[in-house]
């Protein structure tokens, strides 16, 4: 690792204020599972690091208007392990329970995995579904940005320099909405996903009345199946339908040939895997 | 002004002996407690947060000391396998794992005394299921998983 100047900021605006004092030569780090290994790597060569682990006020789960409020610096193992988060978005506990191991989500912190951006990561497809949205501060003040808008390529965020994502808000499902999270790990337990999918939706006499898909690991970043979607709101629910609707995110899907499978495979997994999340939350 | 080559000053609290020391700031956790602290205890193999072996606990939670800065652990209460025996008495886990060969090479053993005697502090009772759940993140490459387990197993109530 190469040498750089560390701050460690005690309130929001000091550390704002060093973000926008150094521009792209500084770096926030909360966790630092992503950054350190990122440093270690030579991929991030920042003259400052902005340590945010001393700011006060941005860790921890809270309710208020039925939404999920969760502080940036919440680690995953908090999100998993929160009474209110398996109460209020079940599947987002689950999603939280799926990074890594213990060990990395004892370090890792919402804020930083979220901005980290890495297509393969297993909250962002489930806080897609979920409809939620992140709150971005900077010395300009605050501006909230839907999680669907939050990914714009592979590790890239799309936060402007200067700002941190300081909250994730996560509304209440509807009364009534199944919800699942599917992970294909072909290898090991503690790996990323080989294909994820999300689905969250609500079937009213057998039509459907509202329906949300989103997949990680297959292409630069999280995507919503706005093709899956649409083959399905407001149609009669049918095993023929479903599977029909689950071949159309084939178009929509853009994977890495690597070595946790081909591009061909990753597609042809992500059809089997939309479908079997498709008959779960569809009552099939 | 500071300049990268600075010294930066973290005081932790180390297996319940406070220490200040001074590291520029890309010192990691691990190499902190190797070379400057000269506890050699904590192992460093991976160096990406993936194996295990720099398990070290931080306010009592198991954490990846070779992907943590030291400047990060600045007020930190940090415990690694040297705080596990009591003197000169090994801890029931140590004993366990040389009873029952929960050993062959040695390097990721540190790591798996201090993953699995977290896992025992909070949960003294688990099952082997959860005992694998916990200690899937802890790699062994002579793969003497059996022997892991059953150390652990035959250590907890």
């Amino acid at each position: 690792m190469r040498d750089f100047i560390y701050h460690a900021p005690t309130t929001i605006a000091e550390a704002l204020s060093l973000l926008e004092e150094h521009g792209e030569d500084a770096r926030p780090i909360a966790g630092g599972t992503a950054m350190v290994n990122l440093m270690k790597q030579n991929m991030v060569l920042a003259d400052h690091l902005v340590g945010l682990g001393k700011l006060p006020g941005l860790r921890g789960v809270s309710q208020r208007d039925g939404s999920l409020h969760i502080g940036a610096l919440t680690r995953h193992r908090e999100v998993e392990l929160s009474p209110e988060v398996q109460a209020h978005s079940p599947l987002l506990a689950e999603a939280y329970s799926k990074v890594a191991t213990v060990r990395v989500r004892n370090m890792a912190t919402v804020g930083g995995g979220l901005t980290h951006a890495d297509p393969a990561q297993d909250p962002p497809p489930t806080l897609m579904v979920l409809d939620a949205h992140v709150v971005l501060t900077s010395s300009r003040g605050t501006r909230e940005l839907p999680v669907n808008d939050l990914f714009l390529d592979y590790y890239e965020s799309a936060l402007e320099p200067g700002e941190l994502l300081t909250e994730l808000v996560v509304p209440q499902a509807t009364p009534g909405a199944k919800t699942v999270y599917l992970k294909f790990l072909p290898r090991t337990e503690d790996d990323y996903a080989t294909v994820s999918v999300a689905a969250l939706a609500r079937v009213e006499n057998g039509v459907c009345q509202e329906i949300r898909v989103a997949l990680g690991a297959v292409g630069p970043t999280p995507i919503r199946a706005t093709a899956v979607e649409a083959a399905l709101q407001g149609q009669q629910v049918t095993p023929d339908a479903v599977r029909a609707a689950a071949e159309a995110v084939a178009d929509q899907v853009d994977p890495l040939t690597d070595f946790r499978g081909s591009a061909d495979y990753k597609r042809d997994m992500a059809v089997v895997f939309t479908r079997r999340a498709l008959e779960q939350v569809l009552g099939l | 002004m500071t300049t990268a080559d600075a010294l930066y000053t973290v005081k932790v609290t180390i297996n319940g002996q406070p220490h200040e020391v001074k590291v520029p700031a890309r010192r990691t956790l691990v190499d902190m407690l190797r070379y400057d602290l000269d506890m050699t205890g904590t192992k460093e193999t991976c160096s990406v947060g993936v194996c295990g072996a720099c398990t070290v606990l931080i306010d009592g939670e198991i954490a990846a000391s070779c992907i943590t800065l030291a400047v990060q652990a600045d007020g930190a209460n940090i415990t690694t396998i040297e705080g596990v025996a009591n003197g000169e008495t090994l801890h029931p886990l140590q004993q366990s794992f040389i009873d029952h060969g929960g050993f062959q090479c040695g390097i990721c053993t540190s790591g798996q005394i201090v993953a699995a005697k977290s896992l025992l502090d909070s949960n003294p009772s688990p099952t082997e299921e959860q005992v694998k759940e916990w200690m899937m993140g802890n790699l062994c490459r002579c793969t003497g998983y059996y022997q892991i387990m059953e150390s652990i197993m035959k250590a907890s109530k």
